[in-house]
């Protein structure tokens, strides 16, 4: 890097005087070339759309169209036994808020409303149901359609909890079991940090997460590395400015950009969603701004290697946004993988941020982990953009 | 006419050479989807396969040991801290170090030999809500075989009614079924559009696109020699996902290979038009790939692989009619764990022609009509 002509007419003797003319200049550069940059980015309306369209995009797919949970499921009722214990038996499922039951006459034809996926499941009752309920073996199936997995399974415990609690309370009327005074033991679950049971709460903070990595990491990828492509670099290289102010100047009105996505995402996750916020705002904030320059230098230190904007965009997408999705914890629990995909989550800062996100919001101030995370995440910092100047500055000299 | 395929070939080697050139961009191609389709198939799943708990044991009964040597015998469920009182609770719920607490009170079996209801209490760590829900499901499902076991010890009678399950197509309900097969469409979709996008929308701005357009070949020959290498590209990397799933993670394919690679060829033909018009809309590379990108982020989370398209709103539901993405995986799953004929999964073949009707004239026009 040459002298820079700012520094030119600097003396041995008034150090100090050159020194504040020296950190005026540079922030004279640092202004001018972030003007640039702003202007640059207002101008290319792709840029903005991805920074604050995305965002509005994905707040309301998640808060609406995302969810894990089932509500009226549609259920083939097949009644080869149309007695009235019959029908007290299936009124479980009619009063259930997670089943909309259709009656139909055969197996056959609830076989062909499986297939067709018109129905999620079928519960066949059959032929000598009530005079086996009678002599205490009625029998119930119940057939689910297993290529939604998670759906299934959750169609399937809780039409068999339902079923099998209105048959006891078929039983006790008939006089038959608990009043024989034998114990039970009688569940009573209470969760915690999640009092509505939505799906929503849980996936809500994780778009912080993911949003704040598409701004830092993809967007700043790309746009780095189409100046890069164009060479426009070594067009600023000549320039008295040094490699530290383009960095600085190209980072900050994407900065900028991730503030405002973080505040919109934090405004709708509130106010739109009710999703609470225990924990401490200002804690909340304190994080994501240090996630965001972690997202920023893994998007610079991909722009200065690959210097390639096809690549840096598969890049950045391999690193930073698929692992958000898959391996951070945000929508599959990382308990339930094997030991060493474990650990391979557990390499990406956004997981870090992601399990220090979900409790700040819907936990609360939990110090030991906030004070863990926080480290994790500066470290993370400092790493990649110390990698991201040390490679841009190799490069340029 | 032999002349017009002539020169469709000849653009198709020059566009694949154009991909194929680069070393790194070769690597880009295949690596990925080959290390995502590994490590997606551990790492997605929704099943509950290790529910760390913590004890806090008032009544120090037989009663509760028991039914605590059921909860370990699942291999699911493993004890990770003994509590000596309720203020322990909140440390090892908070710290995440347990997913959840089982609370015995002191009276607990005492109230189950006097024929009374004996409470449990369970608090769960609900940050994440499937687990926490999942959890809650499998301790209710081990505390109703404990009460049942109980009965019988006490001389009661037996349930009146028991429950038949079964599950069709994925007999374990495991979510990796669901998802692998899942991924063979949608890993693809992602490079292949991007792919698509970037085709044009690279000539455009090195200007070598407006030769291209005073060259002999049509607007719809530059379309077809631009769509065929994508397509290529996007069914190898089906394949190698397909592999994966059946090979590595053992998920058996109960249809014709012959159904799904036609499916497969529909959804490409779809999603490269789809790829094209966004490139012939674009200026300039990064444009393209951003414009790719915000479509597709919507389109991936809203296919189903994410959460079940059954569980959206109505008016979203709606909208995912014009997701390729949705018929394919619909039709991937179909065939492959349903084992479908090609005759079944036709209201997922009519869409995909349909997008792919719209999107590949649309850019044909534009390549002539949109000069920037």
């Amino acid at each position: 890097m040459p002298e820079a002509a700012a520094n030119a007419p600097m003396t041995e003797t008034d150090h100090g005087v050159a020194q504040r003319r020296t950190v005026g200049a540079f922030l004279r550069r640092l202004y001018a070339l972030t003007r640039k940059e702003v202007r640059q980015l207002l101008r290319d309306k792709s840029n903005l759309s991805i920074g604050l369209l995305l965002p509005v995009i994905l707040m309301l797919i998640f808060g609406y169209g995302l969810s894990l949970d089932v509500r009226n499921a549609p259920v083939a009722v097949v009644m080869e036994d149309a007695s009235p214990a019959a029908m007290d038996a299936i009124s479980a499922l009619q009063l259930s808020p997670y089943f909309s039951p259709v009656l139909v006459r055969s197996m056959h034809e609830a076989n062909d409303k499986m297939l067709s996926r018109e129905v999620d499941a079928v519960v066949r009752v059959p032929s000598d149901f009530s005079s086996a309920l009678a002599a205490g073996q009625g029998r119930l199936q119940v057939i689910v359609h297993g290529a939604e997995a998670s759906r299934a399974s959750i169609i399937l415990n809780y039409a068999t909890s339902a079923l099998l609690q209105q048959g006891v309370r078929l039983q006790d009327r008939s006089g038959g079991a608990s009043g024989d005074g034998i114990g039970q033991v009688q569940v009573d679950s209470r969760l915690w940090f999640n009092a509505a049971n939505t799906s929503t709460w849980y996936l809500v903070p994780g778009l912080i997460v993911l949003i704040m990595t598409l701004t830092g990491a993809f967007l700043t990828a790309l746009v780095m590395a189409r100046e890069w492509e164009r060479g426009t670099f070594e067009a600023l290289f000549v320039s008295p400015v040094k490699p530290v102010e383009i960095l600085l100047a190209k980072i900050i009105p994407y900065f900028g950009v991730g503030i405002i996505g973080l505040t919109m995402c934090l405004t709708t996750a509130r106010f739109l969603f009710g999703v609470p916020m225990e924990g401490s705002l200002l804690l909340l904030l304190f994080a994501s701004v240090l996630y965001l320059f972690v997202a920023l230098g893994i998007g610079l230190l991909i722009s200065s290697v690959t210097r390639n904007q096809f690549m840096a965009s598969q890049i950045s997408l391999l690193v930073s946004l698929l692992p958000v999705f898959m391996l951070s914890g945000f929508m599959f629990d990382l308990r339930n993988v094997p030991f060493v995909i474990n650990v391979i989550g557990h390499l990406f800062p956004a997981t870090h941020f992601m399990a220090l996100i979900k409790t700040l919001m819907l936990a609360g101030n939990i110090w030991p982990q906030i004070i863990l995370e926080c480290s994790i995440l500066t470290a993370y910092a400092v790493l990649f953009i110390g990698l991201a100047r040390l490679v841009t500055r190799k490069r340029l000299d | 006419m032999l002349n017009k395929i002539f020169r469709i070939l000849t653009l198709c080697r020059k566009e694949m050479l154009a991909i194929l050139k680069d070393p790194s961009s070769r690597i880009v191609l295949i690596m990925p989807v080959f290390l995502q389709s590994l490590l997606f198939g551990y790492a997605a799943t929704y099943d509950l396969t290790n529910a760390p708990y913590a004890v806090l044991d008032q009544s120090r009964s037989g009663a509760s040991v028991e039914l605590l040597s059921m909860l370990d015998g699942t291999g699911v469920f493993h004890r990770v801290a003994t509590l000596e009182n309720e203020q322990q609770i909140q440390d090892v719920i908070d710290n995440g170090e347990a997913l959840l607490v089982l609370q015995f009170g002191p009276d607990f079996e005492r109230n189950l030999y006097a024929g009374q209801a004996a409470p449990l209490q369970v608090i769960l760590d609900a940050r994440n809500s499937n687990s926490a829900g999942s959890a809650a499901a499998d301790v209710g499902a081990i505390v109703a075989s404990f009460n049942q076991q109980w009965r019988q010890s006490q001389g009661g009678s037996a349930p009146a009614l028991t429950i038949e399950t079964r599950a069709w197509y994925n007999p374990n309900l495991e979510t990796r079924w669901f998802i692998m097969p899942s991924m063979i469409a949608s890993l693809a979709f992602l490079q292949t559009v991007m792919l698509t996008a970037l085709s044009v929308a690279r000539e455009r701005e090195q200007g070598t696109f407006d030769q291209l357009l005073v060259t002999p070949m049509s607007p719809s020959e530059i379309m077809v020699g631009k769509a065929v290498p994508p397509i290529m590209i996007g069914l190898v990397q089906s394949t190698l996902v397909m592999l994966v799933t059946r090979f590595w993670f053992e998920v058996p394919m109960a249809g014709a290979l012959l159904t799904l690679y036609l499916g497969l060829l529909f959804f490409m033909v779809s999603s490269v038009g789809v790829g094209l018009v966004i490139s012939a809309l674009s200026a300039n590379m990064q444009q393209a790939m951003l414009y790719a990108f915000m479509l597709m982020m919507p389109l991936m989370l809203l296919s189903g692989l994410a959460t079940p398209v059954r569980n959206m709103p109505e008016p979203i539901q709606i909208l995912t009619y014009a997701n390729p993405l949705r018929f394919a995986i619909d039709l991937i799953q179909r065939v492959y764990l349903e084992g479908v004929s090609i005759f079944a999964v036709w209201h997922d073949l009519v869409p995909l022609t349909v997008i792919a009707l719209i999107t590949m004239p649309w850019a044909a026009w534009l390549f002539r009509h949109r000069l920037v």
